[in-house]
């Protein structure tokens, strides 16, 4: 057995030791994590809309009961079509009732600009974000409907619950200050 | 021309039938010009949460973390801690949603560290270390006052029963494989289990998918008796915590001058996480030279430990590897070719869509396997060795005169100060509420 005063200074220097360390291991783990990264900006989730399918999930996978994934419509895109694939049911009757649409819960609103205009406004507190109208205006129009997350619902997860369920890998990070991709700013770059 | 338009309509229709998908950023219909003077309204884009915001969480989080650690060492105050967890509770918890958490940041920091392409955020990375390095000088005080999954808990400790302590050892070894799968699956990019099962975010949100909201009403009930489960038996923070705690520099006293053994501290605790004086039969020759031997047997134990554990995780990397998706969905396509027909699988129907070949799915699948087999390896071994050295910390005995509080398990909570009937010496202020607690003079 060690004398108490002579033992506790030598566990006093074995815990400082340790102390230093660990320390030393903390902040090391740290840098490392750090120095892998480029740059240390915050991100956030974004759906590449070239990439997604519309196959409906983001509707049903998001941790919030209604969806943070809305319809956004890029208007610079838009036909401004008659007879709108996102709109109208594949092989519906022009200008007859509500039962014509595709929306299942009529978050479309169709107004009449000039002859043969219309305008399709998304109403985002009745959209679900299930692609309906993104599949239908992507086959049949200029597909200028298109799903993004909202910033204002997303709770910005750690791991988005749509991302590791999206059959296309179409949820990824993207840099905070560049939260959107809206196809039409997509193609005005490619223009220059 | 313009006016033609809804005949063209149904021309282009046809066509793209035709084309399919691959024509879908094309613009199929030209943007008409409007003559009535149309305005075209923008997309909406609301913006997220400022960066700024994000690094005023930090400044909370080091502001409680460092009232904590004020509160639990100099000021040694039970209710300011309380009402310091309320805070985070509303603010981390209720306010912020729950994310982001220290928790959920191991995954980030193994990430960033093992995938080049992932940058983690700087906020991330604070909230990650500022807690490991206060455990590092005060001790388990983020646990006390700035989790918020704790401090749910801790309000709901109601009539706490002692457990025995080999049971505790025992579920606590499980927060240790926890961590070390959270790690491995994180760092593979395959998954953040972390977050996916935390228990309380479906509270603090009032939202979320059933077995998130199930899980965390089972652990706010269980809580009332087997106090803060969640901490004790799952949490992979904790685990580094109290690795660190046990090795802080300064930590929370029970009594602020001398203990007088009244044994009120040991019955306060619901975390059975005071430690008695040491019993004095160690000192026997007879037991000393038995648990020598223990010891002796434990040390060599632990290579042994780590490598049979190595071997079993290297072993189980094809079981592990699953929870990758492209691993997933190789071996599905592998055991059933069948699925390919299947229209109501979206996950193969994806990928068969996607342009890229079986070959090169399998060749990406054999590639995580591949980590994988190191990743097992590594976890095998890490999981080995903290049992080994679990074993051998049984037998190590340290002469204790007092009831202290045993520092990888003390989360800071203040509970065993507020019981303590020690008055500070010198200012020896006796309160009319408090006489009944002083112990009789002898």
């Amino acid at each position: 057995m060690e004398k108490k005063d002579k033992g506790y200074n030598r566990r006093d220097f074995i815990n400082n030791g340790v102390r230093i360390t660990l320390g030393l291991s903390v902040v090391g783990t740290g840098a490392l994590a750090l120095a892998r990264s480029s740059t240390g900006k915050d991100y956030v989730w974004q759906i590449d809309p070239f990439k997604c399918q519309q196959c409906g999930r983001c509707a049903t996978e998001c941790v919030k009961s209604d969806s943070a994934v809305k319809c956004v419509h890029a208007y610079d895109l838009c036909g401004y079509c008659d007879l709108c694939g996102g709109y109208f049911k594949p092989g519906a009757k022009l200008k007859t009732g509500a039962e014509n649409q595709l929306c299942p819960t009529a978050a479309i609103q169709r107004k009449f600009i000039e002859e043969p205009y219309f305008e399709y406004i998304i109403d985002e507190d009745l959209c679900i974000g299930c692609a309906k109208c993104v599949k239908g205006c992507s086959s049949f129009g200029n597909g200028s409907l298109q799903l993004q997350i909202r910033h204002d619902l997303c709770l910005n997860c750690n791991q988005c619950s749509i991302a590791s369920n999206c059959p296309n890998d179409a949820i990824s990070r993207v840099p905070a200050n560049e939260p959107y991709k809206i196809k039409g700013d997509f193609l005005k770059e490619e223009d220059g | 021309m313009l006016k033609k338009i809804p005949t063209i309509t149904i021309f282009l229709l046809l066509i793209s039938f035709l084309a399919g998908n691959f024509i879908q950023a094309q613009q199929r219909f030209p943007k008409p010009e409007f003559d009535s003077g149309y305005v075209q309204p923008s997309p909406t884009t609301p913006e997220p949460r400022a960066m700024a915001l994000e690094y005023f969480d930090v400044f909370v989080l080091l502001a409680v973390l460092s009232l904590a650690s004020w509160l639990a060492i100099k000021k040694r105050s039970r209710r300011g801690l309380l009402w310091l967890s309320l805070f985070s509770l509303i603010y981390f918890g209720f306010y912020r949603d729950g994310c982001i958490c220290s928790i959920g940041a191991i995954q980030n920091v193994a990430l960033s560290i093992f995938q080049p392409t992932y940058a983690i955020s700087l906020t991330a990375l604070l909230f990650f270390i500022l807690p490991l390095l206060f455990a590092l000088f005060f001790g388990r005080t983020f646990c006390a006052a700035a989790c918020p999954l704790g401090a749910i808990q801790d309000l709901l400790v109601i009539n706490p029963i002692s457990i025995p302590s080999w049971i505790r050892k025992t579920l606590g070894f499980i927060p240790v494989i926890y961590l070390g799968l959270a790690v491995l699956f994180a760092a593979t990019g395959s998954d953040f289990i972390i977050c996916r099962y935390d228990p309380f975010v479906g509270i603090f949100r009032m939202d979320g998918p059933f077995l998130m909201i199930f899980l965390g009403i089972t652990f706010l009930l269980l809580g009332m008796f087997y106090a803060r489960p969640y901490c004790r038996v799952f949490c992979p923070y904790g685990v580094i915590l109290g690795w660190l705690s046990r090795f802080s520099k300064w930590h929370m006293t029970i009594t602020p001058s001398e203990c007088i053994k009244c044994k009120l501290c040991k019955d306060s605790c619901p975390f059975d996480a005071i430690e008695v004086p040491s019993d004095q039969a160690y000192r026997d020759p007879e037991v000393s030279r038995k648990n020598l031997r223990k010891f002796i047997l434990y040390i060599a134990l632990i290579p042994v430990l780590t490598l049979v554990g190595g071997w079993i995780g290297s072993k189980s990397h094809i079981f592990l590897s699953r929870v990758h998706p492209d691993v997933y969905l190789a071996e599905l396509m592998i055991t059933n070719p069948e699925l390919k027909e299947d229209e109501e699988n979206l996950d193969i129907q994806a990928f068969l869509e996607s342009g890229e070949t079986f070959e090169q799915l399998v060749e990406q699948a054999s590639v995580i396997r591949e980590k994988y087999k190191k990743g097992g390896l590594a976890l095998g071994g890490f999981i080995g060795l903290v049992l080994g050295i679990t074993l051998m910390n049984q037998v190590v005995f340290r002469r204790r005169e007092d009831y202290e509080p045993h520092r990888g398990d003390c989360f800071s909570c203040g509970r065993c100060m507020d019981y303590c009937p020690v008055e500070k010496p010198i200012e020896e202020k006796v309160k009319l509420k408090d006489l009944w607690r002083k112990p009789k003079k002898v």
